[in-house]
C-alpha cells in the first residue's frame, strides 16, 4: 500500500514530542547529578531513560509508518485504534497480579509479623501504600483507561483522537505509577493516604491527565453518533473530577528542586478535610463513576439486552455527582473537624443510598429476558455478581458513616472488610468481566480461550472474597467492641496487645482469602494469555484486520 | 459595621445563601428531562445503542 504521492513528513505532534523528551532528558541527568537524595537520584535517572526512549520509540515509530497516518475510516466504518487499549488491557493484568500478591504478602505480615524481615523496603508501612495503589490505580486505572478509550470509540462510532496522545497516556500513566511505587518501597510518600506520590510524580501525572481528559473530549467531539451515550458521561465525570480532586489535595512546596521532600501547602484540620474530601472521592468519582460506565456498557452489550431504564440512568448519573461530593467528613468523626461539617457528611452518605441502589437495579434489571445466561455465561455471571456486591458495600458504607455506628466500626478491621467488598467484589469483578469481554474484541478474537476456567475463576474468586470479607467483619466488631469494653469498676477491660491476639485467627483466614483471590487472578491471567495466542481470529470484521496503529 | 453592599459580601452572599434552592432547581430539572414523554424515544434508542453494530 505504497502512496508514493504523499512526501513523508513528521507530525508536528512527533517532531514537538521527540524534542520536548530530549529536553527533558537533558534536564533529569542534571537534576540526577544534582539530587539531594537517593531515591530523587533514582527517579531522576529513570525518567532520563524513559525520556531516551521515548525519542527513540517516537522517532523509529516514523521511520516505520506509512507517509499517511491511519485512515479515520476504512469503507465507510470507524476505523478504531486498539493498539494503546491492548498496551492498558495487559498492563492492568500485569499490575492486578502485582498488587494483589502485595496485598497477600501484607495479610501475611499482619497474621505473622516475622515476614517483615525486619528490612525497611519491605516492612508493612512501605508495601501497604504499594498494594493500594497497585490495586486501585495501576489495575483500576489501566482498566478504566483501556475500557474508556474502547467505549468512546465504539458508542460514538469515531477513532481515537490523536496519534501519538493516547500512547502518551497509556504510557505516561504506567511510568507514574513506576515512579509512585519505587517511590513508596525507597520511603518516598507525602504521607496522605491514596495521595501517596511526591510532588513530581503528582506533577506528570497531571500533564498525562490533562492530555486523557483531551483524547476523550475531542474523540466525543467528532462522533458520528448524535447522542452522547452514559457509560462517556460516567467516564467524563471520573476523568474530571478525578483532576479537581488531584489538584485540590497535592498543592505541595518541594524543599528543593532537587529533591524528594514537599510540604502540603494545607495545615491541620483543613489538610484533613482536603485528604479525606479527595479520598471518598477517589472512592466515589475513580472506584465508582469510571466502573459504573464499565457497567452501562459491557452489561447490555454481554446480555445482549439494552439498558433496562436509560431515563433511570440519567438521573443514577446525576443524582450521584450531586451527592458524593459532600460525603467525605465522616472519614473525620469523633475528630477536630466541626460537628456540623461531620452532620452534613454523614447526612450526604446517607442519601447516597438511593442512585447507589439506583444504579444497581439498572445494572441487574438489564438483564431482564436474559436471566438463563447467567447460568452459561461466567462472564456475565461475574459482571453481574459485581453489580450485587456494589449494591451490598454501597449499602455498607452509608450504614457506617452514622456517627454511633461509627463510633464502633471507625480504625478497625470492619472499614477494611468494608473496603474490600467494594474492591474485590465490584471493582474487582467488573473489571475481571470488562477484561474478559474486551480482550477477545480488542484482539479480534472470536471469544475467549477457555469459559471453563473462567468458571473457575469465578468461584475460586468468590470463595476468597467471602472468606476475606467474612473475617473482616468478625475481627472488626470484635476489635471494637473490646476496645469499648469496660469492667464494673470502670477500667478498660482489654490491654490493646489482647485484642491484637484475638484477631490473629482472622488475618490467617484474610490471607487464605486473598490467596485465592490470587490464584482466580493468574487463572485469568493464562485464559486471557492463550485467547491472544492460540485464539481464533473473527473473521466478519475487516475492519479491525487493520494495523492497530 | 462596615459597607453591607460590597461586591465580595454580595458575591458571598449569593453562593452561600443560594446555591442549595439552586442546585434543588437544577436537579429538579434534570427529572423533568429525563421523564419528559416526548424524550422518551430517544431515550429508548439510547438504551439500545451498545447492540447496535458498529
Amino acid at each position: 500500500m505504497s502512496q508514493p504521492s504523499i512526501s513523508k513528513s513528521m507530525t508536528i505532534g512527533e517532531s514537538g514530542l521527540a524534542v520536548v523528551f530530549a529536553v527533558t532528558a537533558f534536564l533529569c541527568v542534571i537534576a540526577s547529578a544534582k539530587a539531594l537524595d537517593a531515591p530523587f537520584a533514582f527517579h531522576a535517572a529513570l525518567s532520563a531513560a524513559a525520556s531516551l526512549a521515548a525519542v527513540f520509540f517516537i522517532v523509529n515509530r516514523y521511520f516505520e509508518r506509512p507517509a499517511a497516518l491511519p485512515p479515520q475510516e476504512i469503507n465507510g466504518r470507524p476505523n478504531y485504534n486498539m493498539g494503546p487499549i491492548k498496551f492498558s488491557a495487559f498492563m492492568a493484568m500485569f499490575w492486578g497480579i502485582a498488587g494483589f500478591l502485595v496485598g497477600l504478602i501484607i495479610a501475611s505480615q499482619l497474621a505473622w509479623p516475622a515476614l517483615n524481615f525486619d528490612l525497611p523496603w519491605i516492612s508493612f508501612g512501605r508495601l501497604r501504600p504499594l498494594h493500594t495503589s497497585a490495586v486501585i490505580f495501576a489495575f483500576g486505572g489501566n482498566v478504566l483507561i483501556a475500557t474508556s478509550f474502547y467505549v468512546v470509540q465504539k458508542s460514538c462510532r469515531a477513532r481515537l483522537a490523536g496519534d501519538l496522545a493516547p500512547w502518551f497516556v497509556v504510557v505516561g500513566y504506567n511510568f507514574f505509577i513506576l515512579i509512585a511505587g519505587t517511590g513508596y518501597l525507597l520511603g518516598v510518600t507525602q504521607s496522605k493516604e491514596y495521595a501517596e506520590p511526591e510532588w513530581y510524580a503528582d506533577l506528570w501525572l497531571t500533564i498525562v491527565w490533562v492530555v486523557y481528559l483531551l483524547v476523550f473530549l475531542a474523540t466525543i467531539f467528532k462522533r458520528k453518533e448524535p447522542h452522547i451515550f452514559v457509560a462517556n458521561w460516567f467516564y467524563l465525570a471520573f476523568i474530571v473530577t478525578i483532576a479537581v480532586l488531584h489538584l485540590g489535595n497535592n498543592p505541595a512546596l518541594p524543599v528543593s528542586v532537587f529533591g524528594s521532600k514537599s510540604y502540603i501547602a494545607w495545615g491541620g484540620i483543613q489538610d484533613a478535610m482536603f485528604q479525606w474530601w479527595y479520598g471518598h472521592n477517589a472512592v466515589g468519582f475513580f472506584l465508582t463513576a469510571g466502573f459504573l460506565a464499565i457497567m452501562y456498557y459491557f452489561i447490555p452489550k454481554r446480555a445482549e439486552r439494552p439498558v433496562y431504564s436509560y431515563r433511570l440512568s440519567i438521573i443514577h448519573f446525576w443524582a450521584l455527582i450531586f451527592l458524593y461530593i459532600w460525603a467525605g467528613p465522616h472519614h473525620l468523626h469523633y475528630t477536630a473537624l466541626p460537628d456540623w461539617t461531620q452532620t452534613l457528611g454523614m447526612t450526604f452518605s446517607i442519601m447516597l443510598w438511593m442512585p447507589s441502589w439506583g444504579g444497581m437495579i439498572n445494572g441487574l434489571m438489564t438483564l431482564s429476558g436474559a436471566w438463563d445466561k447467567l447460568r452459561t455465561d461466567p462472564v456475565l455471571r461475574m459482571l453481574v455478581v459485581s453489580v450485587a456486591f456494589y449494591g451490598m458495600s454501597t449499602f455498607e458504607g452509608p450504614m457506617m458513616s452514622i456517627k454511633v455506628v461509627n463510633s464502633l466500626s471507625h480504625y478497625t478491621d470492619w472499614t477494611i472488610g468494608h473496603v474490600h467488598s467494594g474492591a474485590l467484589g465490584w471493582v474487582g469483578f467488573v473489571s475481571f468481566g470488562a477484561l474478559y469481554c474486551l480482550v477477545p474484541w480488542a484482539w479480534n478474537r472470536k471469544g475467549l480461550y477457555s469459559l471453563k476456567l473462567v468458571n473457575w475463576h469465578f468461584w475460586i474468586a468468590t470463595l476468597g472474597i467471602v472468606l476475606y470479607i467474612s473475617a473482616m467483619w468478625v475481627s472488626g466488631i470484635l476489635q471494637g467492641l473490646m476496645w469499648r469494653a469496660y469492667t464494673s469498676l470502670g477500667f478498660l477491660e482489654y490491654s490493646f496487645i489482647e485484642t491484637v491476639e484475638a484477631m490473629h485467627p482472622f488475618y490467617i483466614i484474610r490471607a487464605a482469602g486473598g490467596g485465592l483471590f490470587l490464584i482466580g487472578a493468574l487463572i485469568m491471567a493464562y485464559n486471557l494469555w492463550m485467547t491472544v495466542r492460540v485464539g481464533e481470529q473473527e473473521v466478519q470484521m475487516p475492519v479491525a484486520l487493520q494495523p492497530a496503529e | 459595621m462596615k459597607a453591607i453592599l460590597t461586591l465580595d459580601n454580595l458575591a458571598s452572599g449569593l453562593v452561600t445563601t443560594i446555591w442549595t434552592p439552586v442546585f434543588v432547581a437544577i436537579f429538579l430539572a434534570i427529572i423533568a428531562y429525563a421523564f419528559w414523554p416526548r424524550n422518551k424515544a430517544a431515550f429508548d434508542k439510547a438504551a439500545h445503542l451498545p447492540l447496535r453494530e458498529e
